[in-house]
């Protein structure tokens, strides 16, 4: 009898203990754990896949990387954990991963009710659909009746919804959570249409057994701002992961790349080039982490027109709204300075 | 204090609920810190709050601009209507390979044991992808589908019949066949006593027969006689009209069926090799056919064996409908789901669901527990 309850006392206290580490803010986390925990697609080609090594590639995933490195100076030391579109908050809000990387739409209910951030756009996007050729559907207004594909849980579901009806048509969904699941339900015929982000359906027809046999149809009906998200409160987290992003753009800005930093980084008189690289200024302790963060970032990852091209290039995308302000597209990082 | 056993037993009883009520206002009150440090709002406000998601399928009227609410009950409704059904099919296909294992045909006797050890062991969501992709995959497309007759159309679309239109003389036709089958049960019930009292019988399967048909009928013809029926015709993208059975619907009836059905196979064998040999060889002896012997001695003692592992069985099977979620169909988990990613209220959402299926459970542990008590044996 007293040995069942002092079992059961120590079972209690067992289960109580763990509790207490919520305290402490996510880099001191990440420092002590000695990995990121990254939540990613599970299978997004282009952004979050793994391949047959079992290496994460894409741009999401390249973005996780830069912000280990930017933390633990190590790009290697991140913790996949793959998430679908209905588990990726939970996840997040329950602590399970520190950043979620996982072409999520920056909305403004996902910013202020599910208890997180966003902290800047990697990929401007949009939704569109995607059909067999076959079908004779040319633009999304011929879509009166059809059935369409939607993954539950996601601002595709609800502008497809808002789509449908302004236009006055109906639809059949069905919805289905694996993105392996919702594919293969496509090709295999159950619905005539797919509908995702355009850079989702670039990605699905690669998988697809004919790729040329499907059509994306020219309409975004809607804007996906993909960009990375974290827990609302904290803000060293916020800022080291928001200029990391803002420094993979302007090392594309001022021409840093992979190839040419280490050579930059020794010999560059530009004030900005200076500044990004960490030769003058503080730009790193600011924020806690090291002043030449950016260079090893680089070394890791590249600058953001080479993740864009390593990745979404295969895809057939063009750089499009995603091209430097310069260029005529949004990309347009503050100054680090 | 310590000294007297009782003494000691209250202590520590008192003891270990003062442990878990700390444990659990612990956890409680970390809980809404932590939402609270997250600025996430606790409450069911959301409920009002329009959905803006489409369902698929859906027994009562509902649209993308109701509430989430509205979602709910329809996700309900869908939840309760596969597990109906399901619990209807593996019931009597349970019990058909239960006494079929039982039987003295050698090769039915191992079929019907091979059918149940596949079955069983293998996890039933696998099972349910295989159904489902059979049923999409394997099937021809809307524009080859199947044709039986000019009326049934099968593709990976689903099974379209044709069905009569809608119209007040069919709901009619409707209550009245619900009424005749209480009526029927009333009747069947004073032809029992009439026959306990003087041995007379009464005659049972024509009048039973006559009101299933008759009335149905009468009130068709009442109230119009309506005769237009609905022939799906291709239009665009799929077939219009009649009604349709979702691929999505039929892999999870069908799946959820044969799955639950290998365990009710053992659980009603278990009953009747629990019924003592003695009375099936006092029943031949008294001249009563295999059949009688089954249905008036076998089974009503073998009942009191299998309605407990039954209920268990009818329990599992409505919680394994949750699986749905896994090939689309939209029942009460799949919609939770959604709607908890759109609002961000998991918990609130969780415990709906729990509370959900906790009354589902109960309400049929009550039923089974109810029925259990009549056909137990009363000892003196």
């Amino acid at each position: 009898m007293f040995r069942t309850l002092a079992k059961t006392i120590a079972l209690a206290a067992a289960l109580a203990a763990p509790a207490v580490a919520l305290a402490g803010p996510t880099v001191d986390a990440i420092k002590q754990r000695g990995a990121l925990r990254c939540g990613v697609n599970t299978g997004l080609l282009g952004f979050s896949a793994p391949d047959s090594a079992g290496r994460w590639n894409g741009i999401d995933a390249d973005f996780c990387r830069a912000v280990a490195t930017a933390i633990l100076g190590d790009p290697t030391k991140v913790q996949y954990v793959p998430t679908n579109a209905q588990t990726r908050f939970t996840a997040l809000q329950s602590g399970e991963i520190d950043l979620l990387s996982r072409n999520t739409t920056w909305t403004s209910s996902r910013d202020s009710t599910l208890g997180s951030v966003f902290a800047g756009t990697l990929f401007y996007d949009g939704q569109g659909f995607m059909v067999k050729k076959s079908s004779g559907v040319t633009k999304a207004t011929d879509l009166n009746g059809a059935t369409v594909c939607v993954q539950p849980g996601t601002t595709t579901e609800l502008n497809l919804n808002d789509y449908f009806r302004t236009k006055k048509m109906t639809f059949k969904p069905v919805v289905i959570a694996e993105l392996n699941q919702i594919e293969q339900a496509f090709f295999a015929g159950r619905c005539d249409v797919y509908t995702t982000d355009i850079s989702g359906l670039a990605a699905t027809r690669l998988k697809a057994p004919k790729p040329d046999d499907y059509l994306i149809l020219p309409e975004a009906i809607s804007k996906e701002p993909l960009g990375p998200m974290i827990r609302r409160g904290d803000w060293e987290f916020l800022t080291i992961v928001k200029w990391t992003l803002f420094g993979l753009i302007e090392a594309e800005e001022y021409g840093v790349t992979s190839a040419n930093v280490d050579k930059l980084r020794a010999e560059s008189k530009d004030p900005p080039i200076q500044r990004l690289l960490g030769t003058t200024g503080d730009a790193g302790k600011g924020k806690g982490i090291d002043n030449d963060w950016m260079v090893k970032i680089l070394k890791a990852v590249g600058n953001y027109g080479e993740m864009y091209a390593r990745n979404i290039g295969p895809l057939g995308i063009q750089r499009g709204v995603n091209a430097q302000w310069r260029e005529g597209g949004l990309m347009y990082a503050p100054p680090i300075r | 204090m310590l000294k007297s056993e009782r003494a000691r037993g209250v202590l520590y009883q008192a003891l270990l609920l003062a442990a878990v009520g700390g444990i659990v206002w612990y956890l409680l009150s970390n809980t809404l810190h932590n939402l609270a440090s997250r600025g996430i709002q606790v409450g069911f406000a959301f409920l009002g709050r329009e959905a803006g998601f489409e369902i698929a399928e859906k027994l009562i009227e509902y649209d993308s601009t109701r509430s989430y609410a509205h979602a709910f009950a329809v996700g309900l409704l869908n939840t309760l209507h596969v597990a109906f059904l399901g619990i209807v099919i593996a019931t009597t296909l349970g019990a058909l390979l239960g006494v079929a294992r039982l039987s003295s045909n050698w090769l039915v006797a191992r079929l019907a044991g091979a059918y149940v050890e596949f079955m069983r062991n293998i996890p039933l969501l696998l099972q349910l992808l295989v159904w489902y992709g059979i049923f999409t995959e394997l099937l021809p497309g809307v524009r080859q589908a199947i044709r039986i007759g000019d009326w049934i159309f099968i593709s990976q679309r689903g099974f379209r019949f044709a069905w009569p239109e809608a119209h007040p003389g069919w709901d009619a036709a409707f209550w009245a066949l619900a009424a005749a089958g209480v009526l029927s049960l009333v009747w069947r019930a004073i032809v029992r006593r009439r026959q306990a009292a003087t041995g007379e019988q009464w005659p049972l399967a024509l009048p039973v027969c006559a009101l299933m048909v008759g009335l149905p009928a009468l009130a068709w013809a009442l109230m119009g006689a309506p005769t237009t029926i609905e022939i799906p015709a291709l239009r665009g993208f799929d077939y219009q009209g009649g009604k349709v059975i979702s691929p999505e619907f039929t892999a999870l009836l069908v799946g959820l069926s044969t799955y639950t059905a290998a365990f009710i196979a053992e659980v009603v064998r278990a009953g009747i090799l629990a019924v003592d040999r003695g009375q099936g060889e006092a029943a031949m002896a008294l001249g009563l056919s295999p059949g009688q012997r089954l249905r008036l001695i076998t089974l009503p003692q073998a009942l009191r064996v299998i309605i407990p592992p039954m209920t268990s069985q009818y329990l599992n099977l409505t919680k394994n409908s949750s699986l749905a979620v896994a090939i689309g169909y939209p029942d009460l988990v799949a919609i939770a789901n959604t709607t908890m990613n759109q609002t961000g209220q998991a918990i609130e959402a969780i415990a709906m669901l729990m509370a959900v299926y906790l009354s589902i459970s109960i309400a049929i542990s009550l039923f089974m527990n109810w029925y259990n008590a009549r056909v137990r044996l009363v000892e003196r």
